[in-house]
């Protein structure tokens, strides 16, 4: 099963190669990665999706807050959060398919950030199904490169994750 | 003010932990520290032969004393050398600093001459590292490093200096750190109290019950604690590797060592039980066997300070996530206050099982007549010699497992050796370390000829430092462990097992300056170990050959359950 797993650790040097080097260690997968400073500059969010049974998950996260630069972190997936990623895609898009390329980004509530006569840059943001959906609807041949920031998230409501 | 430069700080802020000796080997990146211990005369340095040995003697120093073990290293290879040191401390969770010296820091990064990146070779093998950036940083730093080594689950810190942060020119103040706060790292002591009381109300229900104790009782200080609450129970105790002594081996109520060449009666009752209340263990595989076939009727109540350890391979009905110590003096509380205890009759019966088990007397062996000498006759005549107080170190292979099985150990501490990693040429140098721990103590390591010449040239250390360790090198000219392993799963075909071309052991270590002795015969083994270990300042190496097809039973039949064991070359469950 898919998880989300967002960490609040030390923003100091090692501490991201610490993470990464765990998961490689304990052959653990991850699908998705990104970290930026909080706006505690001294705290870092860490966000990464993985997946595995319930078994696997509650040993990753178990083994997350052994690092000693993890101050706290919560698996999104176990309760109502709002997930979010963003992919910037350069589309081929020339002739006929110029036109349906543009309606699809608005139908999608993409925006075309830079344009030249045969090509299309989109910015698309949403959950990763959507994302996905939309590189499936405009179809395979017309996509030239896709970037993709990784999952970011959020808990819904009151809830928090902070020291 | 007192100013002090980076190698100055360091040697004081190791004064403020405590410290007293460090294990060592000197080299360019160090030499400002080096410096520093000559002109400080508090610390004691050992100067080791290969840097693995001063990790192991480190760790000996640490696994004996429960105080932290202190290493210092100079960069590239000499910081690569303690790898399997550092690695052998990580996996028995034993605390230990590493000071790692590096290249100063405007080289780091450019491939400059013995530099390796210390931190990223080290990471998966260490509880956490700091990495040196300005001198002034160090005594934090240090004060740190020592209290991650020594709290919650135990491990190694190493610490990297670059070697412009040790500079005598450059010159700082001395400030005592405070105690220490991370916000992001506070062990848990204290057990649930819910979960105990659960815990204590399960056993209390139990009418087969058996406490496995592993590694945690021994560096949690918990044995006392441990053998009241056995004694309070009645029921069957078996330990793991790492937690031999804890209850004593001579106690009434051990059933000996579990696992892979634990007794009959310790996995037969494990198997049959119905509740195992496991005291800082970690249900590892040597232990377990076949996790799908683990124990199929007992409820598990595992007490572990780190919470990774419960549920990782067997699922825990009760976890209990705290401090060994303090979550048996709370269990004691609360048994305290029961009424009804244990019911008598069910564990009579019980023990009546177990008592059935322990006649088949697994550990028994046969020696035929003009046959060599058995290993297990050594083990068994060192325990007699010793009188079973001796501080015991081991290599890894069958001397291991043989010194586990029939040395009868007394208390806690004084059994060393590397149960999770495994690393052979450990049993020397950790010797060494508890020795400098504690030299009125006899020391012995029990090793095997293919060990010992891992780390043979510590040798030379112990002369310089006048260790009077015994070493019983089991010789039967073969990698025992694996040869018993191609005996029995690859149809006696022994690929590099052999060691032909042996030294003549009591010619090298006299050429080191000790006492070498060679035995051959069972006859004469008691008079010469008599006669060894009244040489009491020297060290004396005793080259015991040994019958070279002898195997390690019991043990257990892979992808079993518990009781599923091997007795002997002809003899099965």
């Amino acid at each position: 099963m898919r998880r989300i797993i967002s960490i609040l650790m030390e923003n100091e040097p090692g501490a991201l190669s610490r993470i990464v080097g765990l998961f490689s260690q304990r052959g653990y997968n991850i699908d998705t990665l990104t970290v930026a400073p909080t706006d505690d500059e001294t705290l870092s969010r860490l966000t990464l999706t993985t997946s595995g049974d319930e078994r696997k998950i509650e040993q990753i996260t178990k083994q997350l807050n052994k690092l000693i630069e993890v101050a706290k972190l919560v698996d999104l997936s176990e309760g109502a959060h709002v997930e979010r990623e963003l992919m910037l895609v350069k589309l081929k898009a020339t002739g006929a398919q110029r036109a349906e390329i543009k309606r699809t980004v608005d139908i999608f509530r993409g925006q075309i950030i830079d344009v030249t006569p045969a090509l299309y840059t989109v910015q698309l943001v949403g959950d990763s199904s959507k994302l996905d959906a939309f590189v499936d609807s405009v179809g395979e041949a017309s996509v030239l490169e896709v970037v993709r920031s990784g999952v970011s998230g959020i808990g819904r409501g009151d809830k928090m994750l902070a020291l | 003010m007192e100013l002090l430069s980076g190698g100055d700080l360091l040697v004081r802020s190791l004064e403020a932990e405590g410290v007293e000796q460090i294990f060592g080997y000197p080299g360019g990146s160090v030499l400002h520290i080096y410096d520093a211990l000559y002109r400080h005369k508090t610390i004691e340095h050992f100067l080791v032969r290969h840097e693995q040995a001063a990790a192991h003697m480190a760790d000996g120093y640490a696994r004996v004393t429960g105080e932290v073990g202190v290493v210092l290293a100079t960069s590239g290879p000499g910081a690569t050398n303690t790898i399997t040191g550092i690695a052998t401390a990580y996996m028995d969770s034993i605390p230990m600093v590493i000071l790692s010296g590096q290249v100063p820091g405007h080289l780091v990064g450019e491939d400059a001459f013995q530099e390796t990146d210390m931190l990223g070779v080290s990471r998966p093998v260490v509880k956490h590292s700091f990495a040196v950036k300005s001198a002034d940083e160090i005594p934090e730093v240090i004060k740190k490093a020592f209290y991650i080594a020594n709290t919650g689950r135990k491990g190694p810190v190493l610490i990297d200096l670059p070697k412009n942060v040790t500079n005598p020119a450059d010159l700082f103040e001395y400030k005592q750190p405070g105690k220490v706060v991370m916000r992001s790292y506070n062990p848990v002591s204290r057990g649930h109290s819910g979960q105990i009381k659960k815990a204590v109300d399960e056993i209390l229900k139990a009418k087969r019950p058996i406490i496995y104790s592993g590694g945690g009782v021994v560096q949690g200080d918990s044995s006392e604690l441990l053998v009241k609450l056995v004694e309070k129970l009645g029921c069957p105790i078996t330990s793991t590797l790492m937690g031999l002594g804890a209850y004593p081996c001579g106690g009434d109520q051990f059933v000996g060592m579990l696992g892979m060449h634990g007794t009959y009666e310790a996995n037969m009752a494990m198997h049959h039980s119905d509740v195992i209340l496991a005291v800082g263990a970690r249900f590892d595989d040597r232990v377990t066997n076949n996790t799908a076939k683990f124990c199929p009727d007992a409820t598990i109540i595992h007490i572990d300070i780190d919470p990774a350890s419960i549920s990782k391979t067997i699922s825990a009905d009760i976890p209990i996530v705290g401090s060994v110590h303090q979550v048996l003096t709370d269990m004691l509380v609360q048994l305290e206050k029961v009424k009804d205890g244990i019911d008598d009759e069910a564990l009579k019966s019980w023990w009546g099982r177990v008592k059935e088990w322990q006649v088949k007397d697994c550990l028994k062996y046969s020696v035929a007549d003009g046959e060599k000498m058995k290993p297990q006759q050594v083990v068994e005549t060192l325990c007699k010699v010793t009188n079973g107080d001796a501080i015991v170190t081991s290599d890894v292979g069958q001397h291991q497992m043989f010194a586990a099985q029939y040395y009868k150990f007394k208390r806690p501490r004084q059994w060393i050796n590397s149960g999770g990693l495994g690393t052979m040429g450990f049993g020397l140098p950790s010797a060494m370390g508890a020795q400098v721990a504690y030299p009125n103590e006899t020391v012995v390591c029990v090793t095997g000829e293919g060990s010992i010449q891992m780390n043979i040239q510590e040798l030379s250390t112990c002369l310089q430092y006048r260790l009077p360790i015994k070493i019983i090198n089991i010789n039967n000219q073969s990698l025992g462990m694996v040869k018993q392993w191609q005996d029995m799963q690859y149809d006696k075909r022994h690929s590099h097992s052999y060691m032909e071309s042996l030294p003549d052991f009591v010619k090298l270590v006299e050429a080191y300056g000790h006492v070498g002795m060679r035995v051959d015969h069972f006859s004469d083994l008691e008079a010469a170990m008599e006669e060894c270990f009244a040489l009491k300042d020297r060290l004396v190496f005793m080259d015991i050959y040994v019958d070279p097809n002898e195997h390690v039973y019991p043990m257990s039949i892979a992808g079993g359950a518990m009781k599923d064991m091997i007795l002997s070359k002809t003899e099965r469950t």
